[in-house]
């Protein structure tokens, strides 16, 4: 069994009007340290796998559903689970 | 000739599609549910806007992976007449029959508004009613109205004459004002604005009707009389 931890953002050319405004609430809120904020999706999944193959079935997931990489990009960790 | 309006689990304009086919244009017109896999006793099929599931993940994202999905990319490879409206839009970048992707409008807000168009190019199977550079008024209701593509891709969707549609105000952020656009072959159209919010006069616009005429007129030129 594998975890795989998967974080899906938005590219930097792709501008985030949610990441915006969130970081504006923050402003307001008195945090004038905060110069940039990104906002994404996370994702556990575990896998009934052998360690050669989940890299390649999380990246085909990733590529299929989670993101879409027109204006998404992603990246993985992945490991061995109890 | 028969008009195919995919029902997804969230699709909230196929009952207003099926009304301006049936009762404005007088065509006959069906609903089909997302768990068919059949389309072949249609002349066209229409993906109605909406949250088809729930918008979990990205607007469209689950809904591109529908059993009926199978039968809307064969039913395009074919040469079939198919339009995303909306939602069906997102649908049809999702699943790769159109270029790009929708993203968040610019200001974030949710915009339900009328916007004026341009129609861009009145040379497709969609605006053939319409005149090239007419103005048009219909409705906008998205939250995730935002085309964006990459260079790359606009510069051959202009290059193709493949930007049927573009605001004149642009209310959202899409690139080039882009609002419809079609694939390659020009029988998928996609666009953000509703055409079935915009056939009769009691609506508050009619512009819309152009649309259903250019796809009943492209499929009564392409029906050979028996």
């Amino acid at each position: 069994m594998y975890r795989a931890k998967v974080y899906v953002t938005y590219k930097d050319s792709i501008l985030d009007p949610q990441a915006e405004a969130i970081k504006t609430a923050l402003h307001q809120l008195e945090f004038p340290e905060l110069t940039q904020l990104t906002c994404g999706k996370y994702f556990e999944l575990e896998l009934a796998t052998t360690e050669a193959k989940a890299a390649t079935t999380v990246e085909q997931m990733c590529q299929k559903l989670l993101a879409n990489v027109n204006m998404e990009s992603y990246r993985y960790e992945i490991v061995a689970a109890e | 000739m028969k008009f195919a309006v995919i029902q997804f689990p969230g699709s909230n304009c196929d009952q207003d599609l099926v009304a301006a086919l049936r009762d404005v244009c007088q065509q006959d017109v069906q609903l089909i549910s997302y768990q068919s896999t059949d389309l072949s006793a249609f002349a066209a099929v229409l993906l109605p806007g909406g949250f088809s599931y729930g918008d979990y993940l990205r607007g469209g994202a689950i809904a591109r992976f529908a059993p009926i999905m199978g039968a809307v990319q064969q039913f395009a490879a074919a040469g079939g007449l198919v339009i995303g409206i909306c939602n069906g839009f997102q649908i049809l970048t999702e699943a790769g029959l159109l270029p790009g992707v929708l993203q968040r409008n610019k200001g974030a807000d949710f915009i339900c508004q009328s916007a004026a168009l341009t129609v861009a190019n009145a040379k497709t199977s969609f605006t053939s009613a319409y005149a090239d550079q007419q103005s048009i008024q219909l409705p906008i209701a998205h939250g995730e109205g935002n085309y964006y593509c990459d260079d790359a891709t606009l510069a051959q969707l202009k290059a193709e004459q493949r930007i049927v549609f573009t605001y004149q105000d642009n209310p959202n952020g899409s690139r080039a004002n882009i609002a419809g656009i079609t694939n390659q072959a020009g029988n998928v159209l996609g666009m953000m604005p509703h055409p079935e919010r915009a056939v009769e006069a009691l609506l508050g616009s009619e512009d819309g009707r152009g649309l259903f005429q250019s796809m009943i007129q492209t499929l009564t030129d392409k029906v050979v009389p028996v």
